[in-house]
């Protein structure tokens, strides 16, 4: 009987320390394993920036700087672009795929723009984006260029299965590239052809890199995760316009805090004739197309 | 611990009986082996690179993989086209066969939950879905939505599966206690798994192809289509193979069965149709796509009207009952279901979603050798377990392979 009882007591005390390890080790992987860039505390943050910091100077030999600038009070970011100034240059993409460090090869290119014939107006069937004359503008043609629209009603960040991306408090819709798992959904959601998927390992060469990084922006990306325009927002929470602004030849793009009474951006949304793309579908986009003349 | 020893010899002589076989069996085996080797290899290359390797890009983000997880997803559902009958109206000739459904949606959600992870960019963060480490975003994403059912769904199926082999094993018969009320839970889970999963396409505003509330009764009436043809192939071999007495009446019925599910199938293909051709928007775009081709875009097109003819075929040979009831007239029709609604479920569903892109940009997908290597292993992945989960059901159903004596009467005692 005693030792009945005392075989007992050993096993119980077996489970007891089995259940507690398991225990300990759930909560140290969650204390101090992987966490999503959304809800890391503070200190954590800064450490990983630190290790980024460290890695990326490393890999391409210069010193490279990750930004963890957060939302700044009182500002909600909008774009707006002026569709009968645009003029089809391209410049845009250009001045992007420089600043936010997207893979030459294969080219990932975050703004699309598209040709489309004066008499149809917008019709996204009988639109080009491989348009290559050798002047531009074409006569009979105006131009769309297309990014993610940062929708206060994103139909992306609601599919994600694993809360990856989400809407910062500034109206920038942001990715976790370090929590993606890339299914995809978001790219099927996405009524704007916004996102773009790494299906290989993106390249870009060392001398090109741009080493001023946010940690939800332009740092490098690895393979197998969706990435998209984040409204440059190393430059935007630094107080300066995205890159594809400040680059437009003929000052179509604006972009400026929804909230300032006094913004350039508020003076077009309050005066000028604003349209959204596919305004049907309730996305309630932040970036506007209006006719500027 | 009687019992866990009992299970411990159940396990054994489950495994014993999986490697018993005769050179067919042995045969079919390898070549189930070969072509998981050979996907293995394909899907190296894919981590080695990336999702690079296989057709799909930006414009066209989901394929060949995706499809066939649908289409799966169907087969599993299916299993409920044998319950309902069984449990329900206590047909009898059914319910023996019951056991099989249940083995069949064991598998085909095995296939399925390997497609979505050969499909994922970062496999190696699966686990950033699992709470308590990861996070998932539930109730708010579907795909959330979809690992839930589908993966409670497999635990029902397994659960109840093993339960009533277990108690064969040892003479006994099924706890109805613990059966029937799994099993009347997985039959609202069927129609649940498939619903979920046409709602992750059906609720993407961005594809007008796919938003349409008549895709998840679609689903589930191309579901009740294929998932029993291919059980109607498997009670045929059973028949011949094993002493197993699976009555004519019985395979008659599923196939009555299939031919008014095949009926709605056509027929909300048929409303669809009429409502996009009819109206004529600007959404009619991607089903002229998939029917008529866009200008010289027009791969998909002998696939679109070969799954017609052969989903119409199979209703003519099912509706009849003379070739209903001819063997070979039953299993060409088959045949046709399964490959009408594999085409339409598969390549018909996704792509021609995703075709033109958003933007209005027509990229034509067609799946590399890679992808057709990948999904040929996950299919021979899910034939195996297949293969395997009846060679154990089927003597212990029939009372061939029982617990050794010594231990049933232990067992027997101990419930006495």
């Amino acid at each position: 009987m005693a030792h009945d009882h005392t075989h007992k007591a050993d096993m119980t005390r077996r489970e007891f320390a089995s259940v507690a390890a398991a225990a300990a080790a759930g909560f140290l992987l969650t204390a101090c394993g992987p966490r999503r860039l959304r809800e890391i505390p503070r200190d954590r943050l800064r450490k990983a920036i630190a290790d980024w910091e460290r890695e990326y100077s490393e890999r391409y030999g210069k010193s490279v700087t990750v930004s963890d600038a957060g939302p700044m009070p009182g500002v909600l970011f909008a774009y707006a672009l002026d569709l009968s100034r645009c003029n089809g240059s391209r410049r845009c993409v250009d001045a992007c795929v420089a600043e936010n460090n997207q893979s030459r090869d294969p080219e990932v290119k975050w703004i699309r723009v598209l040709s489309m014939n004066k008499d149809k107006g917008i019709d996204f069937s009988d639109a080009d984006p491989y348009y290559s004359p050798a002047e531009v503008p074409e006569p009979g043609r105006f131009y769309v260029p297309t990014a993610c629209q940062h929708c206060r009603n994103a139909p992306c960040t609601k599919v994600c299965p694993t809360g990856a991306t989400w809407t910062e408090k500034d109206g920038i819709v942001v990715i976790d590239y370090d929590w993606c798992i890339g299914c995809r959904c978001c790219m099927a959601a996405c009524p704007y052809g916004a996102r773009h998927f790494n299906w290989v390992a993106p390249k870009v060469p060392s001398e090109q890199i741009n080493p001023a990084m946010h940690y939800l922006g332009n740092r490098p990306r690895p393979r197998g995760v969706v990435e998209k325009c984040t409204w440059c927002i190393q430059r935007t929470r630094a107080g300066r316009y995205p890159a594809c602004a400040e680059a437009c030849p003929t000052g179509a793009r604006k972009f400026g805090n929804m909230l300032d009474p006094d913004s350039e951006i508020r003076y077009i949304l309050e005066n000028k004739r604003v349209l959204l793309l596919k305004e049907e579908l309730n996305t309630m986009p932040k970036f506007f197309y209006f006719y500027g003349t | 611990m009687p019992t866990v020893r009992l299970f411990g010899s159940f396990l054994v002589e489950s495994a014993r009986a999986a490697l018993r076989g005769g050179r067919m069996y042995w045969t079919w085996i390898a070549v189930l082996l070969l072509l998981i080797a050979s996907g293995a290899a394909a899907y190296t290359g894919q981590i080695t690179v990336g999702l690079g390797v296989t057709a799909m890009r930006d414009q066209v983000s989901w394929g060949f993989y995706i499809g066939n997880f649908t289409f799966l997803v169907g087969v599993a559902a299916a299993a409920i086209v044998l319950v309902i009958p069984a449990y329900v109206y206590d047909w009898g000739p059914i319910r023996e066969i019951v056991i099989f459904g249940e083995l069949l949606a064991i598998s085909a959600i095995t296939m399925c939950l390997l497609f979505v992870t050969v499909d994922v960019g970062r496999p190696d963060r699966l686990w950033h879905m699992m709470p308590p480490f990861g996070h998932l975003n539930f109730p708010r994403s579907i795909l959330a939505w979809d690992m839930v059912v589908l993966n409670l769904y497999f635990a029902i199926n397994f659960v109840v599966v093993v339960h009533i082999l277990f108690r064969a094993f040892t003479g006994r018969h099924y706890a109805p206690r613990l059966v029937v009320p799994l099993v009347l839970v997985s039959i609202p889970m069927a129609v649940g798994i498939h619903t979920v999963t046409a709602f992750l396409y059906n609720g993407l505003a961005a594809r007008p192809y796919w938003n349409s509330s008549i895709l998840a009764p679609q689903f589930l009436a191309s579901a009740f289509c294929s998932g029993p043809a291919i059980l109607l192939f498997v009670l045929q071999l059973l028949r011949r193979m094993t002493s197993f007495k699976i009555r004519d009446e019985a395979i008659w019925k599923i196939a009555e069965l299939m031919a008014y599910a095949m009926f709605v199938n056509l027929f909300l293909h048929g409303a669809e149709a009429f409502k996009e051709y009819y109206s004529s928007t600007e959404h009619l775009l991607y089903t002229r796509y998939w029917f008529q081709g866009i200008g010289a875009h027009r791969t998909l097109v002998p696939y679109a009207w070969s799954a017609v003819s052969l989903n119409v075929l199979a209703l003519v040979l099912f509706i009849v009952p003379r070739t209903r009831m001819n063997w070979v007239t039953l299993n060409i029709g088959c045949l046709a279901t399964y490959a009408g609604c594999y085409i339409e479920k598969g390549m018909g569903l996704i792509i021609p979603g995703l075709t033109p892109d958003t933007l209005g940009e027509i990229y034509e997908y067609y799946p590399t050798l890679t992808e057709v290597r990948v999904a040929a292993g996950v299919f021979a992945v899910g034939f195996l377990v297949f293969t395997f989960l009846l060679k154990v059901a089927v003597p212990i159903v029939l009372g061939q392979l029982s617990a050794p004596a010594l231990d049933r009467r232990r067992a027997s005692h101990l419930h006495a």
